[in-house]
């Protein structure tokens, strides 16, 4: 079994090196950490925090947004893409179990998204470290931030074998990815800002808005980081509502996440007929 | 000898198109069948049915003493698609490679096994660069890792050049001497009469005939041709003794059944000092083919 899992694996690895893949998620994760910490690094001392600890809520907002992406990117062809071009019915009569592709597939993604994420914010914190010798303080908030970044980035690759699995065409999944990413990223908190704007204190603020920043993987992640570093709080505009939830709370949504989303693409997956 | 591939009474049906109607085969160790049969005949269905790819509507199915498409099945059965397809930015070799790690083998045998099907020079250039007949061979080089017991092949000679396709037809007839079964479909007639046991014929999804090359003339009864040069003047003479016989090019042609073949032979002997030469045209493989795959369906 786990034979068979890294022979996918290793098999990802290569089409994912052959096709750029790693290298752009490196550099993606790389320019765009830079980037923000190079913008973020002005008002450094202002909150009482140390320069890392403020690159990690700038990293945390980018990542929200970065991850999902990165990870939907490479996951939306997983099982399309082995559909169109007509390698699934032969890989599906060697002795391999439909969950066994899907789990190499994800050892491949998972450990791409490792490194670049690594890479990224690996950079930043050199660059505020060498500049602050101080910022050591903030690297147990990296450390937090780098974790939850990868089990992130699994409930979306889950996602997106999901979603691969659904459509059965390559250009549907590209499709429903790029949708999902903007309903669930971008979409999701405007329209729950909006409604509690609406609300005002009401019901919907006090008992929905907490229960559905928790159920969306993206926002638990946020509220997560967030909640763990009180001192930067500040730096974000839901940062009032994180206070109200418990950090285990959005600590167990991080973690369920990967689980629920990965047992969804095995069960769509077993509907696809080769 | 228990067979290795038993198959009774299969049905499939695509809404409403009847794709196999009531196939019975069954394939024994060490033995190669050939599936032949118009385009649309069923081949590829069947065969993705004995893989466990397709579900059946009704009918049997035993491979290798296990149901299609079980772990068990799978670990003794090979398969080779109809237009194999792999990952263009993969390599040869990694793919092979991954396919024996699938199937729990030392992969460090794979560089043999793209020797085996002569693929070793391009081993290591991504199959998105290969030409039809590379990539068909990739196709072949999974099918044998491991030693199978049952190979199910569809059309695996489309696209191989003559010498490839005689080096191809060796490798099976090495396995089946090792005792695979061996279940390969085609459009190659000759080839197939050459080098295989048995013929099986799928017309609009019904197995029409069964059997090696003499029992389906046999059964099909087709008549014999024959063909006279008579000597000098007595063209009429011979045409007039003979029933049937007409005048053409120069030459007498006539058909007789099967069984009226050596009454007419004789007759033709006993008329010798008129006659130059004769040939006797046994009825062609197509003829037979075509016989038999007209016979119901189209
Ligand atoms: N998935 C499917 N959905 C609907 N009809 C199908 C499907 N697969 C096959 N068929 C139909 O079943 C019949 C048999 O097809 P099959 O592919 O088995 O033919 P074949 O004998 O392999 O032909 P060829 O020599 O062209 O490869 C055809 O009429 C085909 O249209
Ligand atoms: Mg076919």
């Amino acid at each position: 079994m786990i034979a068979r899992i890294l022979a996918t694996a290793a098999t990802e690895i290569h089409i994912a090196r052959r096709n750029r893949w790693v290298l752009i998620a490196v550099l993606l994760m790389v320019v765009f950490s830079l980037v923000l910490s190079a913008a973020g690094s002005a008002p450094t001392g202002a909150l009482g925090a140390d320069r890392l600890s403020v690159v990690v809520a700038s990293l945390t907002s980018l990542s929200v947004y970065l991850v999902p992406l990165v990870a939907l990117l490479m996951s939306f062809d997983a099982v399309a893409g082995e559909v169109e071009r007509g390698t699934l019915p032969l890989l599906l009569t060697y002795p391999v179990a439909r969950w066994e592709i899907l789990a190499g597939k994800l050892v491949a993604h998972t450990a791409i998204l490792v490194v670049a994420i690594a890479a990224g914010y690996g950079a930043a914190a050199a660059v505020a470290i060498i500049t602050d010798p101080a910022a050591l303080a903030g690297l147990a908030a990296l450390w937090r931030l780098t974790w939850t970044s990868v089990l992130l980035g699994m409930a979306f690759l889950g996602i997106g074998y999901a979603l691969s699995s659904l459509a059965r065409r390559v250009s549907g999944a590209a499709g429903l990815a790029i949708g999902l990413w903007l309903g669930l990223v971008v979409l999701y908190d405007l329209g729950l800002l909006a409604a509690v704007v609406a609300d005002d204190g009401g019901f919907f603020t006090t008992q929905v808005f907490p229960a559905a920043l928790l159920a969306n993987p993206a926002d638990a992640f946020r509220l997560f980081n967030l909640t763990a570093a009180q001192a930067t709080s500040a730096a974000s505009g839901i940062g009032g509502a994180a206070n109200a939830i418990p950090q285990w709370q959005s600590l167990v949504s991080i973690a369920l996440w990967p689980l629920v989303s990965l047992a969804l693409a095995a069960l769509a997956f077993r509907k696809v007929e080769p | 000898m228990t067979s290795t591939l038993t198959i009774s009474r299969l049905t499939k049906t695509f809404g409403g198109l009847n794709a196999l109607t009531e196939v019975s085969l069954t394939v024994a160790p060490g033995e190669r069948v050939a599936l032949l049969g118009h385009n649309g005949a069923g081949k590829s269905t069947l065969m993705k049915i004995i893989l466990g790819l397709i579900t059946p509507d009704g009918g049997d199915i035993s491979v290798c003493g296990a149901a299609p498409g079980s772990a068990r099945a799978r670990a003794q059965v090979a398969y080779l698609p109809e237009n194999a397809a792999f990952h263009p930015a993969l390599s040869g070799l990694e793919q092979i490679t991954q396919y024996m790690r699938l199937r729990n083998l030392d992969p460090s045998g794979a560089m043999e096994l793209l020797e085996r099907v002569g693929l070793a020079h391009a081993a290591k250039r991504r199959i998105g660069t290969y030409s039809k007949g590379m990539r068909q061979r990739v196709g072949l080089a999974q099918a044998l890792i491991g030693q199978p017991r049952l190979l199910v092949l569809d059309e695996p000679t489309s696209g191989l050049d003559p010498v490839s396709r005689r080096d191809f037809y060796e490798l099976l007839d090495g396995l089946a001497a090792d005792g695979a079964a061996i279940l390969l479909s085609s459009h190659a007639l000759t080839e197939v009469e050459a080098r295989t046991d048995r013929l099986l014929i799928l017309s609009g999804g019904r197995m029409v005939a069964e059997g090696t090359l003499p029992d389906l003339r046999r059964e099909a009864a087709l008549p014999v041709a024959m063909h006279l040069s008579a000597l000098n003047g007595y063209e009429s003479d011979v045409v007039a003794a003979l029933p049937g016989a007409i005048r053409a090019n120069g030459f007498v042609h006539l058909t007789c059944a099967q069984d009226e073949k050596l009454a007419m032979l004789s007759r033709i002997s006993a008329m010798s000092e008129k006659i130059s030469d004769l040939d006797v045209i046994p009825p062609s493989l197509e003829d037979i083919y075509s016989h038999f795959s007209r016979r119901d369906g189209q």
